[in-house]
């Protein structure tokens, strides 16, 4: 395992940059997750890395040398296919064995390597099957050992969840990252789920538009989103158009004062958690910001319930209440109280 | 609802009927050659005055049939392979690469399936000529002329054929390789290559059996004392009508089925083609 590097990557075609500047630093045995909707230059920059796109500009280190111009054969670099890329014709013995046969191991030893990276995923025993004669999770399984066999300096997981079933997605994520912390693998994984990417990185890095938005820990990107992009694309938020006033002092174009922290006079939205706003049969008190409206849409999602409140012709707030016994259950229509404290708002001028 | 399944059942019985009618037309002349071959008298006539395997016997010692079927068997295995090395690249390049004229390119591949036989020959017969008078070279009439010919009509089966296995490769497995450490070339030999392998295999054998059963492109291109199985055939028709000719005819069907049975046990046809 390896420390990899990436320095004013970019990748342009034509007019249009796919990637432009991205430089990240990913340290001995992290786990860095990119997330970014699709289209965003995350799983560009992971080609980038393994060397199947050539960068217009900047540059790919592994483990301190640089690897740039190097092919995708002669990078120690492991990757995870989305659609897992078996070799149809080849056994799962032969698949993972591949790698080692390219780098020309004596049989003994490929052999032994083989039985560990299978064993490594549960799949002893399942040597001699045929992909097609597996199961989806087994499938991905074999494209992990067949990875991790080579040994690889960096680990590159492709969206490798997303052709699981739900249920399964859920117990692999923590599977593969258990076998990541315990082979201590630094790992590159590009996914456009939020939820994979807050359970399974050390660190994220949120991409748009093929630039890097944010980097930092899912506490960092949750409490302290940089753009309006984050706030909006980890984790849920309402946007409440408007005007900073002054410093502290927030209208929305619905015409409500309402109280916040920061912003420079202009322009702006502010952006507010739906758990982070209170809600209330009868008025709050205590609170930099109250306001009263009526409940337009009530969604029951099970430990939840999101309650949409129309607080003024322009403005609408959703407010998230975790379900317990006796908590607010507003029907349709119904006037309820809301608010919340001056710091729970973010504001991003425009 | 009893009427639904009377309808369904009807509808059923239709179909396969249908379907029977098909396949009888296909096979009854095959039957019926197959049945001829075995005939004693020598005119043609039913029902037979008795069986016998004396026109098996009269293949082997009339020189001619056994030449003819040397030479097709010969131009059609050299034609196969030489098609091979040429419809397979093309097939890869259609593929993989968009280039100008690529679509004109692929119907220009598959133009030999279309073109009737005669203008083929008729065309090539004239090319031939004009590149004997111009380079002052044998071209007319000789083995590499023919085998030349015979390479034009198996290319279209192969590229055909490999560009709809091709269609079914999954590229990524081939980054995967070079992910693994595989160069481009071990990537198309370990990866590429035996996925291709069944529309090679099916490729080659439409094309050898479209070979080696040609006339009328071959009528231009044969030489004195050089004449193809089907021209043979033809020839000895114009005389006789003893079945002889049912004789060869049944040995013909008898190796390509085999050779059909053999590569089915490797390759599934069905699946390719």
């Amino acid at each position: 395992m390896a420390r990899l590097d990436i320095r004013n990557l970019a990748k342009r075609y034509g007019d249009f940059y796919a990637v432009r500047d991205v430089s990240l630093q990913i340290a001995d045995g992290e786990f860095l997750v990119l997330l970014g909707p699709s289209g965003c230059g995350k799983t560009t920059t992971l080609r980038m890395v393994a060397g199947f796109i050539e960068p217009s500009a900047g540059h790919v280190a592994l483990g301190g040398s640089d690897v740039t111009r190097l092919p995708p054969w002669k990078r120690n670099a492991g990757m995870v296919f989305q659609s897992y890329a078996l070799f149809p014709h080849m056994t799962v013995a032969q698949n993972v064995a591949f790698g080692l046969e390219m780098r020309k191991l004596p049989k003994v030893d490929i052999d032994k390597r083989v039985e560990e990276a299978l064993a490594l995923v549960r799949l002893g025993g399942y040597g001699a099957r045929l992909p097609r004669q597996l199961s989806g999770g087994q499938q991905q399984r074999v494209a992990l050992a067949r990875a991790l066999a080579i040994r690889p300096d960096v680990l590159l997981l492709d969206e490798p969840l997303s052709n699981l079933d739900a249920k399964l997605r859920q117990e692999v994520r923590v599977e593969i990252r258990e076998l990541q912390r315990q082979l201590g693998l630094t790992t590159v994984m590009v996914t456009h789920d939020q939820e994979e990417a807050l359970t399974m990185a050390d660190r994220l890095v949120v991409m748009n538009e093929g630039s890097v938005c944010q980097v930092g820990s899912q506490r960092d990107l949750y409490e302290r989103p940089a753009t309006r992009f984050v706030a909006g694309f980890v984790g849920r938020s309402t946007f409440l158009a408007g005007t900073v006033e002054a410093p502290g002092r927030f209208q929305t174009d619905g015409g409500l004062n309402l109280a916040c922290s920061g912003g420079a006079p202009g322009r702006a939205v502010l952006s507010l958690r739906p758990e982070r706003v209170e809600i209330a049969a009868t008025p709050l008190s205590g609170l930099d910001n109250r306001l009263s409206g009526a409940v337009e849409f009530v969604s029951y999602l099970g430990s939840l319930t999101d309650i949409h409140v129309r607080l003024s012709p322009a403005d609408r707030l959703v407010v998230q209440v975790a379900n317990r016994e006796g908590g607010l259950a507003p029907d349709v229509g119904q006037t309820v109280h809301v608010g919340w404290p001056a710091s729970a708002g973010q504001v991003f001028n425009e | 609802m009893i009427g639904a399944v009377v309808r369904r059942r009807a509808g059923r019985w239709a179909l396969n009927g249908a379907a029977a009618l098909a396949l009888a037309y296909i096979l009854l002349p095959l039957i019926f050659v197959v049945w001829l071959a075995f005939f004693r008298q020598e005119i043609p006539s039913f029902p037979p005055e008795g069986y016998s395997l004396k026109w098996f016997a009269a293949i082997l010692d009339q020189r001619k049939f056994v030449d003819g079927f040397s030479l097709s068997f010969q131009v059609g295995v050299i034609a196969t392979l030489a098609g091979l090395a040429l419809g397979v690249p093309a097939a890869l390049c259609l593929d993989r690469f968009n280039f100008r004229f690529r679509g004109p390119f692929s119907n220009l591949l598959l133009m030999p399936l279309v073109v009737p036989g005669v203008v083929l020959g008729t065309a090539m017969y004239v090319f031939h000529v004009e590149v004997e008078n111009g380079l002052d070279v044998d071209v007319i009439g000789t083995f590499y002329a023919l085998v030349c010919g015979h390479i034009v009509i198996i290319i279209p089966w192969v590229v055909r054929l490999v560009t709809a296995s091709l269609a079914g490769l999954d590229r990524t497995t081939e980054e995967a390789a070079q992910n693994l450490g595989a160069n481009r070339w071990i990537t198309f030999w370990r990866v590429t290559l035996p996925a291709i392998r069944p529309g090679m295999v099916a490729g080659a054998l439409f094309g050898f059996v479209a070979s080696f059963g040609n006339l009328e492109m071959s009528l231009f291109l044969v030489g004195p004392g050089r004449t193809t199985l089907p021209i043979v055939i033809l020839q000895y028709l114009e005389w006789k009508i003893d079945p002889t000719i049912a004789a060869v005819s049944v040995i013909q069907i008898l190796l390509i089925g085999t050779v059909m049975l053999i590569t089915d046990r490797y390759v599934k046809l069905a699946r390719v083609v």
